[in-house]
């Protein structure tokens, strides 16, 4: 889900924002955001869409904006080293190899378990997602998702019901939510050029 | 899709290489993992496998991912519980805002989740409420509290 590209516009080159992640007590989210440069943010236009397959990537990129293939290495670089980018990889369309159903398991994990039941979870090697999220009593009591996949639902019940085991007590409770269509899916873009 | 093709995916889906000649230095290390033997794969055939897999639908990306929350934005999944009769007025409605990345329908009572991601942090509580005025229905924001994982590998 958040694997795919960015928000939008020049705020992404403002002041970091203090207290947006008051709900986070862990280091790693407390890191303070990395500013852009002018020149990142056209290199993450140019990008996101992917790169270009040519023996010299990204010498192709860096003509596109006029800068060296060595700056575009340099520049990449730094953004994996911030944070920015996760990594640069080929992301399979899991329907087209055949795994075509994918479920988004949820659970009621005791508080005090999530931290290291989400991880074990996170582990899992047909979990592709897992974040803890908030409840919300009493229309939903769920707190850690996992995406998982399969290459049909009965597998995808049988994973689901692996994690339940692994999860013993400290799970009170759970569902598979299965998406029936695609109402709409654009994928996150930073705006291009200035306003 | 042959041999070749699976094991490109599998490879890299762990990464690609930031160098000079990154094509080249894939069809390097599939070679001396001993992709087969008596057989060199070369730069310019990892490069056309590429691009087959990609216009083929194989592969949904190349390139970097981008973590968008580590640039100053908001994001957040969101949930609503719509009545059969309201489904498809509030999907457009819900679709119409641009902040909105994917959506989906699930079959569930909330059954419409989607992926707002908005220029500042504040933007996403400001477009939950615009969102919520405009279609009458609450809109449920779940952010991540805490990520555990994120990536997958399908090994082929």
């Amino acid at each position: 889900m958040s694997d795919c590209v960015l928000n939008s516009s020049d705020s992404v080159k403002g002041v970091p924002h203090e207290g947006a992640r008051d709900e986070c007590a862990r280091d790693e989210c407390a890191q303070q955001e990395y500013l852009l440069t002018p020149l990142d943010r056209a290199l993450v236009v140019a990008t996101q869409e992917g790169l270009p397959v040519t023996a010299r990537p990204y010498q192709t990129v860096g003509e596109q904006l006029g800068i060296s293939e060595d700056e575009v290495i340099f520049r990449l670089e730094n953004m994996k080293d911030q944070g920015v980018i996760r990594r640069i990889a080929v992301v399979p369309n899991h329907y087209k190899i055949g795994f075509r159903a994918n479920g988004m398991t949820v659970w009621d994990i005791a508080d005090e378990h999530i931290q290291a039941l989400g991880k074990m979870v996170g582990e899992l090697p047909y979990v592709s997602h897992c974040y803890q999220r908030p409840r919300h009593l009493p229309y939903w009591s769920y707190n850690l998702f996992a995406m998982v996949h399969g290459t049909e639902r009965s597998q995808v019940e049988e994973r689901a019901e692996q994690v339940k085991q692994m999860l013993g007590d400290a799970c009170r409770g759970n569902e598979i939510l299965y998406s029936s269509k695609i109402l709409k899916k654009t994928g996150l873009r930073i705006a291009s050029g200035s306003k | 899709m042959d041999r070749l093709d699976r094991q490109l995916i599998n490879h890299l889906q762990d990464g690609f290489p930031l160098e000079a000649r990154p094509f080249l230095k894939v069809a390097e290390e599939l070679n001396q993992a001993g992709f087969e033997p008596g057989v060199e794969v070369t730069e310019q055939q990892v490069m056309d496998r590429v691009q087959t897999l990609l216009d083929e639908g194989y592969l949904s990306r190349f390139g970097p991912m981008f973590q968008a929350e580590r640039m100053g934005g908001g994001l957040t999944l969101a949930a609503m519980k719509v009545t059969p009769e309201d489904y498809e007025r509030v999907t457009e409605q819900v679709n119409a805002f641009p902040e909105v990345a994917h959506n989906y329908q699930r079959e569930h009572e909330l059954n419409m989740w989607f992926v707002l991601a908005t220029e500042t942090p504040e933007g996403v509580e400001e477009t939950i409420k615009k969102m919520e005025e405009i279609t009458g229905y609450h809109v449920f924001n779940m952010p991540k509290q805490e990520e555990f994982y994120v990536g997958l590998r399908f090994e082929l």
